[in-house]
């Protein structure tokens, strides 16, 4: 009984900060000592459902790097998953710490000194040179979650298809893929989200010019339009919201996530 | 055939131990690392040396310059600074100790209820932190929903009388984002991590006759430790690095180090972009040591963390 009342409580004021998202969002004009808006408006939301509107742009853009970066970070994450997850050798515990160093160490001088190279190169405040500095906390991330995938997976299989006259190409589509799929979900999502929620490595690198949705409502927090900022907030949630429906029903092994609790 | 010399027979069988043992070790596993460990060196390392470069003076925009290490005198020796090492310290500190110690009491409360409360856990983990700011900003501001509930239910009699919780000298509204945000996270690790202790200790400890509290701080808390450890190293370095949740909810005087940073960034000045670069330089050297330290001191055989083979 106080379990399920701390859990009550718990969700409650976890959700505090999204109600008066969802209020503004609907309101127009909602004036200080009032509880609840007189006047509600779907004004918010037209104004973002525009396509040629910045927020349809930041969209598109935020799901373009997003799925980029997770599909670069899924190939290298992979296989260093698998090194971590099935194998012993001298030197793991380092190689661990240092693939983990992006997402433990401030990023910012680092930025600076790609930001640099991005410029000679002529990649500065283009897509592929926010991808490419989004795979710096989506490689990890994804390792981690993977190695965990990977420890605990039987390689019995696939020696079993092996001795049984399948080539390698074969093993890897038909046994060790199929077997591994839903951990590697979890870690696509996982890296997904991290791009799309990703504000300060867009900031530093895009200059200006890579409107991805996190930038549009920094934009948009800073100026002074409320209920548009509401509705951006919550647009930007979407993501999120379907990662929750999906973990609370395939992901409900947490091996996954224990991966972040090993490193 | 002539009998080897014993000396050399000697010598083959140390190179054969030798062999073996280099054959033992998977090179595959290197291998396999190859591609995500070089990326990481590349975008990460590269950028760190290039970063190095500029700030003293060796690389510029504009034109290849001489060495020199203005940029660090500069940054060092401005008082503002210190100020703020001193509140990012803080911020970072503190919410790393509240979040760790309330989420270890979370997950002993959570444990056990399974598929629910690890839902609950995952309310905040993939929400922007952008969109945390702008609810917390709503909620928390002094004409935000809160205030209006209180005024509502008589409890202040203008906005003026609900306290000030966030851009607040305390830096209250950005720690109150960071504790909505990271709580959930460690509390979701540490389920996981209790899931994975075998209730059999546990149950000896008791049966021997150790009390509820004696069993949670010499049995749990123990086998829970490297899990506690990586959490509170991850979210520490987080907080320690983040830079707009201090840059919207934070106070305007002293600012953390990751706005500093960005202030000198975008000055006008482009002289200033070499102290930006020294500043970010020498946060990126604090949190590495900080957190070299901490590793350091939290396993009970320093160094042994590095070399591998965790034990189970």
């Amino acid at each position: 009984m106080t379990r399920k009342l701390a859990l009550l409580l718990i969700v409650t004021v976890l959700f505090l900060p999204f109600l008066p998202l969802l209020i503004w969002s609907f309101a127009k004009g909602w004036y200080f000592p009032q509880l609840l808006p007189q006047d509600w408006t779907l004004q918010n939301w037209v104004s973002i459902l525009a396509i040629s509107s910045k927020v349809g742009q930041g969209f598109f853009q935020s799901l373009l790097i997003a799925s980029i970066s997770t599909g670069l970070a899924l190939l290298v994450g992979l296989p260093a998953g698998r090194a971590l997850g099935l194998m012993t050798f001298p030197g793991k515990g380092a190689i661990k710490l240092f693939l983990l160093l992006p997402i433990i160490v401030s990023p910012l001088a680092t930025l600076m000194g790609i930001q640099f190279m991005l410029i000679r190169l002529g990649l500065s405040g283009t897509i592929l040179g926010v991808v490419l500095v989004h795979l710096l906390p989506t490689i990890p991330y994804m390792t981690l979650v993977l190695s965990s995938v990977y420890a605990n997976f039987d390689t019995g299989y696939e020696a079993q298809a092996r001795s049984l006259g399948a080539s390698p190409i074969q093993v890897l589509w038909q046994i060790t893929l199929p077997l591994v799929a839903p951990g590697v979900v979890v870690g696509a999502l996982f890296a997904f989200l991290i791009s799309w929620n990703e504000f300060l490595l867009t900031f530093f690198v895009g200059s200006g010019r890579v409107f991805t949705l996190p930038m549009v409502l920094f934009t948009s927090l800073q100026g002074g339009n409320t209920g548009l900022t509401a509705a951006i907030s919550i647009t930007s949630i979407l993501p999120a919201l379907i990662f929750l429906l999906f973990s609370s029903r395939a992901l409900r092994s947490d091996a996954a996530i224990g991966g972040l609790g090993d490193v | 055939m002539t009998s080897a010399h014993p000396k050399l027979v000697r010598q083959r069988g140390r190179f054969g131990r030798w062999r073996q043992q280099l054959s033992e070790i998977s090179w595959q596993a290197y291998l396999l690392l190859l591609p995500a460990v070089s990326l990481i060196a590349v975008l990460f390392g590269g950028g760190l040396i290039l970063a190095f470069l500029q700030s003293v003076g060796l690389l510029g925009l504009t034109s290849e310059g001489s060495l020199s290490l203005e940029a660090y005198r500069q940054a060092l020796g401005s008082g503002e600074f210190w100020q703020s090492l001193g509140l990012s310290l803080y911020i970072a500190l503190t919410t790393t100790v509240l979040s760790t110690v309330l989420s270890v009491g979370l997950a002993m409360l959570l444990q056990g209820t399974g598929r629910w409360a690890s839902f609950a856990c995952q309310l905040t983990l993939p929400i922007p932190h952008l969109v945390g700011i702008a609810g917390i900003l709503l909620l928390l501001s002094p004409s935000g929903l809160l205030s209006r509930l209180l005024f509502s239910l008589g409890w202040i009699s203008s906005d003026q009388d609900f306290p000030l919780l966030v851009n607040d000298g305390a830096n209250f509204g950005v720690m109150i984002h960071f504790l909505w945000k990271e709580i959930p996270f460690m509390t979701l690790i540490l389920l996981a991590v209790l899931r994975g202790i075998r209730p059999e200790y546990g149950i000896q400890a008791r049966a021997l006759g150790a009390n509820p509290w004696q069993c949670f701080w010499h049995v749990t808390l123990p086998l829970m430790r490297p899990g506690i450890i990586s959490a509170s190293l991850i979210v520490f370095g987080f907080i320690f690095g983040s830079f707009e949740v201090p840059f919207l909810l934070g106070s305007t005087y002293p600012k953390t180090l990751p706005v500093l940073v960005y202030q000198a960034f975008t000055d006008v000045d482009l002289n200033q972009r070499a102290v930006a670069i020294a500043l970010g330089l020498i946060l990126s050297a604090i949190s590495m040591s900080l957190i070299a330290c901490y590793l350091w001191l939290s396993s009970g055989k320093p160094y042994r963390w590095l070399v591998g083979r965790r034990q189970p």
